[in-house]
């Protein structure tokens, strides 16, 4: 194959000629961001769909005859799995990841573009795997995303005869391909920083993603043992997860099998799992702010520190989500302890955003707008998390709708608004071109409102007592009739946001043919990746020679200078900013 | 501006929700008051948290906006503000974490006088067998399981002779008595909740599970299952009717024991036997 | 300077270019890739052992599963020995490798290469063997726990070798000139020795 070695290179570059090799084999990694990034979001609808259908049948309960008990299920199946992993997951690390750590470390590429390449179709294949369990006989698993047994494998729960066993493949192909994403960025944060690129010297969002990948090659080998010892359970008969039972009156040949080791391996994943899309986000966040209130992230130090602790803590918190499982109580002391000291470092982060805005020049642009929207989120979502930690006080509220409450407003509303603040905050880097700021102004008004009404009033239908994955609530002798009133509103507010999100996919598209050129660093970002000498960077990202930096990722407002900003690359002491600079 | 507004008026619309929401913890019917303590205090220091660092996003977003002449302050680290920070914030965590375990404490402290009742759950139905006059829960499983036998009692177990047998989904139990509700499954996952008992716990298939409490208020409540087990999950409806120690015991003497039961099976199948032999030696006994 | 003293660098502090060009003291790419992978791969089969640990009901607490009774070990045949053996010598061959590659002796280094990747194969082979062996006297994969870990921990295993044996036959089909990457190779299959021998171990005595 063609390569090209520039001056400063280590090792020759992947340099294809064809339009194919370019911009659908290809081995760049910014090709390959963009690929995990549009699957990663066309899936992704595909689960809010998903999650409309499931709104218009709580809120509307006799109405809907093609929705019943056995495909509301597997919309909640289907909807959960793919928005925790094979959207967030997949945008984040394999999107993002992909795209800001070799330019935000002064690499060309991934240290291993063919690996990386090859983990981008193998996602694919998973995704199509997935997808296809829509077509077999039986549908989609109905079991809810954290499948489990016996019930996954029974009669009694939809796709307990094919549909299973496409998501358990489906999740393996994932494994797979995350290992080697994963294998990549690890590595090349380690092994391809640029001269001067100290660890940290690092902005915080290759931090978030960098440790976030480490936590997912460790918890996903949980995840690839749990689904092929289901599988072998559901295809061979063996009995790792099944005891004996009588399933709808029939004996089974199962027995001494364990469910709550399901869970445990399950867990062991899983809840490393929300931090592995939950560190990428304040990574992120982190530089959203720092931008654009032209000041360096406060505590950097301890911000990375943090993001370090809390992803080694996360290995240690599962059994919070099994408190109430029949597993060994004592177990809940432990992880009642474990759980809530991991809110410290989390706290702090918090503390340290704001304390960045304190004091800072806000310039309240769209990114930051949702950096803002994440903040009060979060704060929200991560409040709610104590409650559920504290394992006595979790007793009522298991398996309620606080629990969906919680977990929506941490996992599905905070990231999602950071990658929002995100795209808007990097695509004049990604297409040189700007979207448009009214309509992006009212994209953001909408969404945030509109997610804060869908989820607030959640909390307060779990505190009640109202059950989750309940196809309908029926008649209760304790559920006022004012709880089907909020399911309606709480309807119309998911109606209303997911509409709203045809003006954000508008202006992306419109803004790529008809967006006015943006300037090469519109923010003055200090950050490598504003440094390129091309926008959108070209092959090889630098150009003949890679830039050395000599400061740190947040040179903002430093006293003495004229300009508000160093960036990295700027060599201390005099100096005129290199060429291809933005304002 | 616009947003330091909306951040100011989003508090004060959860703080109103929160105050006019209909949608609240349901009247106590158990002595799991504790819980609801914990609950409480975690609310009352989230709630100050919630408003403070809320307020402070607020007010930086106003004072800090830019504006010709404004310039950023430069501050790399404060470790002294810092490190107090985290002290404060480990302060505030101790204070929700210490009532949470005590009330966990208590939680898994099952007391020793408290009576069993199983409760049995399958998809999609709940049934409940009572220790009867020894006191004693007799030995089942999933083996002994059969159309003449739904609750898996073996039937060389004496212990079991006595045992009641409720298969309706309605349970009773007297009032101010503590109870330990000792869970199976025959099948799959299950949980049994009373949102006015706040206690619950799984059913795990192959093991036995449980929790205790102690009823507090006589009246009638939903049981619901916590934990999905298939599409007739939130069909599998049972009701927990709490009442006084007179009406209890009337009510469970006139459920069959397994002994009754085993003698009606017997009975019964003696009338097959004899109806359908017309004319054999075996006929009867 | 180790990895506690770089995360407490206050690198506002010191702006400016490092004295030693971090090309000159970073090990290659593909190796530190490679130790990565160790980590995730212990992960998976440390998961393994403890999901076998519960199910064999060791761990106290997690309620009666394992001491159901139904746990019956599986014998050791000669033939997992000699297995044994040869991915000893496998790894074996793969310090000759080395050795005469630190030598700059290609030709002897590329026999070395070539012998251990045949060992390698000639272990899973045996391994199938070992397999169909069980099966014919009756050891089928669901029939006991104890059985179907066996299985799950030898396929998981298996795999890693016919991944170590993909890349080595890669290597192999190489065009001469390019350099044999033998030191990864003899390092992955240690590894894989070793995860043996635990699982060996593992097997033997319970």
């Amino acid at each position: 194959m063609a390569t090209v070695t520039l001056a400063d290179d280590l090792k020759p570059l992947h340099h294809p000629r064809t339009w194919i090799g370019k911009y659908v084999w290809s081995q760049d990694h910014k090709v390959i961001a963009i690929q995990y990034a549009t699957t990663a979001i066309a899936v992704g609808l595909l689960a809010l769909v998903l999650s409309g259908l499931m709104r218009l049948q709580l809120a509307y309960p006799d109405t809907f005859d093609f929705i019943q008990p056995d495909n509301y299920l597997q919309y909640v199946t289907i909807h959960g799995m793919i928005m925790v992993i094979y959207l967030l997951t997949a945008l984040l690390l394999g999107g993002f990841g992909n795209y800001l750590i070799p330019l935000m470390i002064g690499a060309r590429d991934m240290v291993f573009p063919f690996v990386n390449m090859l983990s981008y179709w193998v996602y694919l294949l998973a995704v199509m795997v997935l997808v296809a369990s829509f077509f077999v006989p039986g549908g989609p698993t109905g079991s809810g995303w954290t499948l489990y047994p016996p019930q996954t494998i029974l009669e009694g729960t939809p796709g307990a005869d094919l549909g299973i066993i496409m998501m358990l493949v489906s999740l393996a192909i994932f494994v797979v391909a995350f290992t080697m994403g994963g294998l990549n960025y690890v590595t090349t944060v380690l092994q391809a920083r640029t001269k001067g690129m100290t660890l940290m010297r690092m902005p915080c969002s290759v931090w978030g993603i960098f440790v976030a990948s480490i936590m997912g090659l460790l918890a996903f080998p949980a995840l690839f043992v749990a689904c092929i010892m289901m599988a072998l359970d559901r295809i061979a008969g063996t009995s790792f997860f099944m005891p004996e039972l009588v399933s709808m009156g029939n004996r089974t040949g199962y027995q001494g099998g364990s469910p709550i080791l399901f869970q445990h391996l399950f867990w062991f994943f899983g809840h490393p799992e929300v931090y592995i899309v939950a560190l990428p986000a304040f990574g992120i966040v982190s530089d959203l702010v720092a931008v654009h209130a032209r000041k360096n992230i406060f505590g950097y130090r301890m911000m990375v520190w943090a993001i370090v602790i809390i992803g080694a803590l996360s290995f240690f918190v599962w059994a919070h989500h099994m408190y109430v499982s029949g597993m060994n109580p004592y177990f809940g002391f432990f992880f009642a302890t474990s759980t809530l000291i991991i809110a410290v470092p989390t706290a702090i982060k918090v503390y340290n955003w704001l304390l960045t805005l304190w004091k800072g020049n806000i310039h309240l642009r769209v990114p930051m707008l949702f950096a803002i929207g994440f903040l009060f989120t979060f704060i929200h979502g991560g409040l709610s998390g104590l409650f559920l930690g504290n394992v006595s006080v979790d007793v009522p509220l298991s398996d309620t709708f606080f629990v969906i409450g919680h977990f929506h407003m941490v996992m599905g509303v905070s990231p999602i608004l950071v990658i929002f603040g995100a795209i808007y905050h990097w695509y004049p880097k990604i297409t040189g071109r700007m979207w448009n700021d009214t309509v992006a102004k009212l994209h953001f008004w909408i969404t945030f409102i509109g997610v804060y009404a869908i989820f607030l009033p959640m909390h307060y239908l779990g505190i009640l007592g109202v059950p989750r994955r309940y196809y309908a609530l029926g008649e209760t002798g304790f559920i006022p009739p004012s709880a089907h009133l909020a399911n309606e509103m709480i309807t119309i507010a998911a109606l209303t946001v997911a509409a709203a999100q045809l003006l954000f996919f508008w202006n992306m598209i419109w803004s790529l043919f008809r967006g006015t050129r943006a300037d090469p660093n519109p923010w003055g970002a200090t950050t490598l990746e504003w440094q390129t000498p091309d926008t959108p960077p070209a092959h090889g990202n630098w150009g003949p020679k890679l830039p050395v930096v000599y400061r740190w990722a947040y040179d903002y407002s430093v006293p003495g200078h004229a300009r508000d900003f160093i960036p990295q690359n700027a060599p201390p002491a005099s100096a005129p900013p290199p060429k291809g600079e933005g304002a | 501006m616009a947003v330091a507004a909306a951040i100011a008026l989003l508090v004060v619309a959860s703080i109103l929700f929160h105050l006019l929401s209909p949608w609240w913890m349901t009247p106590i019917a158990s002595n799991w008051g504790s819980i609801d303590n914990a609950l409480i205090i975690t609310l009352y220091i989230c709630a100050i948290a919630f408003v403070g660092l809320n307020l402070f996003l607020a007010l930086a977003l106003m004072k800090y906006r830019a504006r010709p002449g404004h310039k950023a302050h430069y501050e790399p680290e404060n470790s002294r503000l810092e490190k107090r920070l985290t002290l404060w914030t480990g302060i505030g965590i101790a204070a929700m974490l210490a009532p949470g375990l005590i009330a966990w404490h208590e939680y898994v402290t099952v007391p020793e006088d408290a009576a069993v009742i199983e409760a049995t759950g399958q998809q999609w139905q709940w049934s409940y067998r009572f220790p009867g006059a020894d006191g004693v829960l007799g030995s089942a499983a999933v083996s002994h399981i059969s159309a003449d036998n739904p609750f898996g009692l073996n039937p060389a177990d004496p212990f079991g002779r006595d045992d009641i047998l409720v298969e309706t989904s309605e349970l009773h139990m007297p009032i101010g008595k503590p109870v330990k509700m000792v869970l199976r499954s025959k099948d799959v996952l299950h949980d049994f909740y009373v949102p006015q008992f706040r206690a619950k716990m799984d059913l795990v298939p192959g093991i036995v599970t449980y929790f205790w409490m102690t009823p507090t208020r006589i009246g009638t409540y939903d049981i619901l299952c916590a934990e999905l087990c298939g599409v007739g999950h939130h069909m599998m409806r049972g009701s927990v009717v709490v009442e006084d120690q007179q009406s209890f015991d009337d009510w469970l003497s006139g459920q069959m024991t397994y002994g009754q039961y085993l003698a009606q099976n017997h009975a019964a199948a003696r009338t097959r036997l004899a109806s359908a032999d017309v004319a054999g030696p075996n006929g009867g006994q | 300077m180790s990895l506690f003293s770089r995360l407490g660098e206050k690198s506002w502090e010191t702006p400016g270019v490092p004295a030693e060009d971090p090309a000159s003291y970073r090990p290659e790419a593909a190796r530190v890739g490679l130790i990565v992978y160790f980590l995730v791969a212990t992960f998976l089969f440390l998961l393994v052992t403890s999901a076998y640990f519960m199910r064999m009901g060791v761990e106290a607490g997690h309620g009666s599963h394992g001491s159901t009774g139904d746990w019956h070990p599986m014998p050791e045949p000669p033939l997992i020995w000699i297995n044994t053996a040869v991915l000893m010598m496998a790894s074996l061959a793969w310090e000759a490798a080395r050795a005469m590659g630190r030598r700059g002796m290609a030709a002897p280094m590329r026999t070395a290469f070539l012998s251990a990747g045949l060992f390698g194969l000639l272990f899973l082979a045996g391994q199938l063997l070992l397999w169909r062996d069980y099966a014919a006297a009756g050891y089928f994969l669901a029939a006991n726990p104890a059985n179907s870990f066996f299985y799950l921990l030898t396929a998981l295993h298996g795999l890693h070798i016919a991944g170590g044996l993909f890349f080595w036959l890669r290597a192999l089909l190489r065009p001469r000139g390019a350099p044999l990457p033998v030191e990864l190779c003899a390092a992955y299959w240690h590894f894989l020795l070793l995860v043996w021998l635990a699982m060996l171990a593992l097997l033997v005595s319970t």
